[in-house]
């Protein structure tokens, strides 16, 4: 599949990440647009005048925005190369279910943590766990024959967003003060997580630790700065 | 085509979130049961085949249990691939695009929906009402460009962007009448209003978008369960 493909994106941002580790699962050749977030471009403007967000896939001058429907369509395009969505549509369900439980449930509630701080962060922490417990329950249901791996040791589309939600536990720890992933509560997603953050392809799009430590202490400096204006 | 009592969809026929799958089957000619649940309670079988998330629709089809209801209308359509219209596009980048919009209308569209029944006071309402509008304003742009003239999102037929809209009309419609405005407005949204007598007419759409009247009869009895406390 030829074509020029261009990824509008911004080095910190989980969902840019997605993207990111979607196009190497493929082996798709890109450009990358950093984007300054708070002076985007103003390509970015005119490619997602809705939502006005990285990322975006431009492909042969077509923007694509929303980083989950990005991905479909990135499946669906090239065929060649690893499958990131299962053929089988009861299984398609399935990882859509789930991506879909991760995204709106537990990266909002992580997201929730970051944001607050003393009771309201209790509580955000509290949900947290909830959600993992739910996960982990539901991993053991879902897919109780083995790893959500569908390529042996290529990763899907459920597998890039448990790595863009939980794959930065360790930031999460050194920020927040909070351990979420505990191997004793949460045995199969703590095996999942850890081994995804260990393949190359993720490793090498992994931006170094101290840089995203920083910035989200800045992040959340500027949330609590804000609530409590 | 599946034999009668495989397919089984968990539900309540004045959800909107229901009624997507519903129009997906009937597209697809395909029968099914309809386990309706009682309002203000939840069935065994619906917490067993949804832990989760513990809502309808949840379809089963030979006892397997899919939620979520684009989910289940994308399961639905490869599924049954040979019946019926393809509901999603056939062009990956239009597929993209109807995917783009049906996440606007849950995530963003949506809430400022139910975001008019929760406001309180005439500026909140206001407020939520014109939130509704602008939304409806874009997606009339976008009904536009997607269409390219022909009768629906989905082109000659109703595809999934048109169900995903679509099944909003007659809770829409009850809005306009409980708050005096026009959404639908033939003014400012001509393409969209003309769009929702032809989706609502569909043999597809039918016997599943319930008349209004029966919904604003629903609406004031929920209503008048949630009532909130009056602001101190």
């Amino acid at each position: 599949m030829a074509g020029r493909v261009v990824l509008h994106g911004m080095w910190a941002s989980p969902y840019s990440k997605r993207v990111e580790l979607a196009l190497k699962v493929k082996g798709i050749e890109y450009e990358y647009a950093e984007e300054d977030l708070k002076n985007k471009s103003e390509e970015l403007l005119r490619y997602n005048p809705v939502h006005k967000k990285v990322p975006v896939l431009v492909h042969d001058g077509k923007p694509i925005a929303e980083s989950l429907v990005i991905i479909e369509y990135i499946d669906e395009t090239w065929k060649e190369g690893p499958r990131l969505l299962p053929q089988d549509p009861y299984e398609r369900a399935k990882v859509r279910f789930w991506t879909g439980f991760l995204q709106q449930q537990l990266f909002e509630a992580i997201f929730a943590v970051i944001k607050t701080d003393g009771e309201a962060q209790e509580r955000a922490v509290k949900e947290v766990h909830e959600k993992l417990k739910v996960l982990e329950e539901g991993i053991k249901g879902s897919y109780s024959g083995g790893s959500p791996f569908i390529n042996g040791n290529s990763m899907g589309l459920l597998d890039i967003v448990v790595c863009s939600t939980l794959g930065a536990h360790k930031i999460h720890e050194e920020v927040l003060g909070v351990k979420f992933l505990d191997p004793e509560k949460y045995p199969r997603v703590t095996s999942w997580v850890t081994a995804l953050v260990e393949l190359p392809l993720v490793k090498e799009a992994t931006p170094p630790l101290e840089k995203v430590v920083g910035l989200l202490q800045f992040l959340r400096s500027s949330f609590l700065e804000s609530a409590a204006a | 085509m599946a034999k009668v009592g495989e397919v089984k969809l968990i539900g309540a026929w004045p959800s909107p979130f229901v009624m997507r799958p519903r129009i997906a089957l009937n597209l697809k000619g395909v029968e099914y049961e309809f386990l309706e649940e009682k309002f203000g309670g939840k069935s065994d079988l619906l917490l067993r085949s949804n832990p989760v998330h513990k809502k309808i629709p949840v379809l089963l089809h030979a006892d397997r249990p899919i939620c979520e209801s684009l989910v289940i209308v994308q399961y639905i359509d490869k599924s049954w691939p040979s019946s019926g219209p393809s509901i999603l596009p056939s062009d990956p980048y239009d597929r993209a695009i109807a995917r783009f919009w049906a996440a606007y209308i849950d995530e963003k569209w949506f809430p400022s929906m139910s975001g008019i029944a929760r406001a309180q006071g005439e500026e909140a309402k206001k407020a939520a009402i014109d939130q509704v509008a602008e939304g409806l304003s874009l997606l009339e742009d976008a009904f536009g460009k997607i269409s390219k003239g022909k009768p629906f999102f989905g082109g000659d037929a109703i595809g999934f962007l048109d169900i995903a809209l679509g099944c909003f009309i007659g809770w829409l419609r009850v809005t306009e009448r409980t708050q005096g405005v026009k959404l639908l407005d033939e003014a400012k949204v001509p393409g969209l209003a003309k769009w929702a007598g032809r989706f609502c007419a569909d043999g597809a759409v039918k016997g599943v978008m319930p008349e209004t009247e029966k919904l604003a009869e629903f609406a004031k009895l929920i209503m008048g369960k949630f009532k909130a406390p009056p602001p101190q």
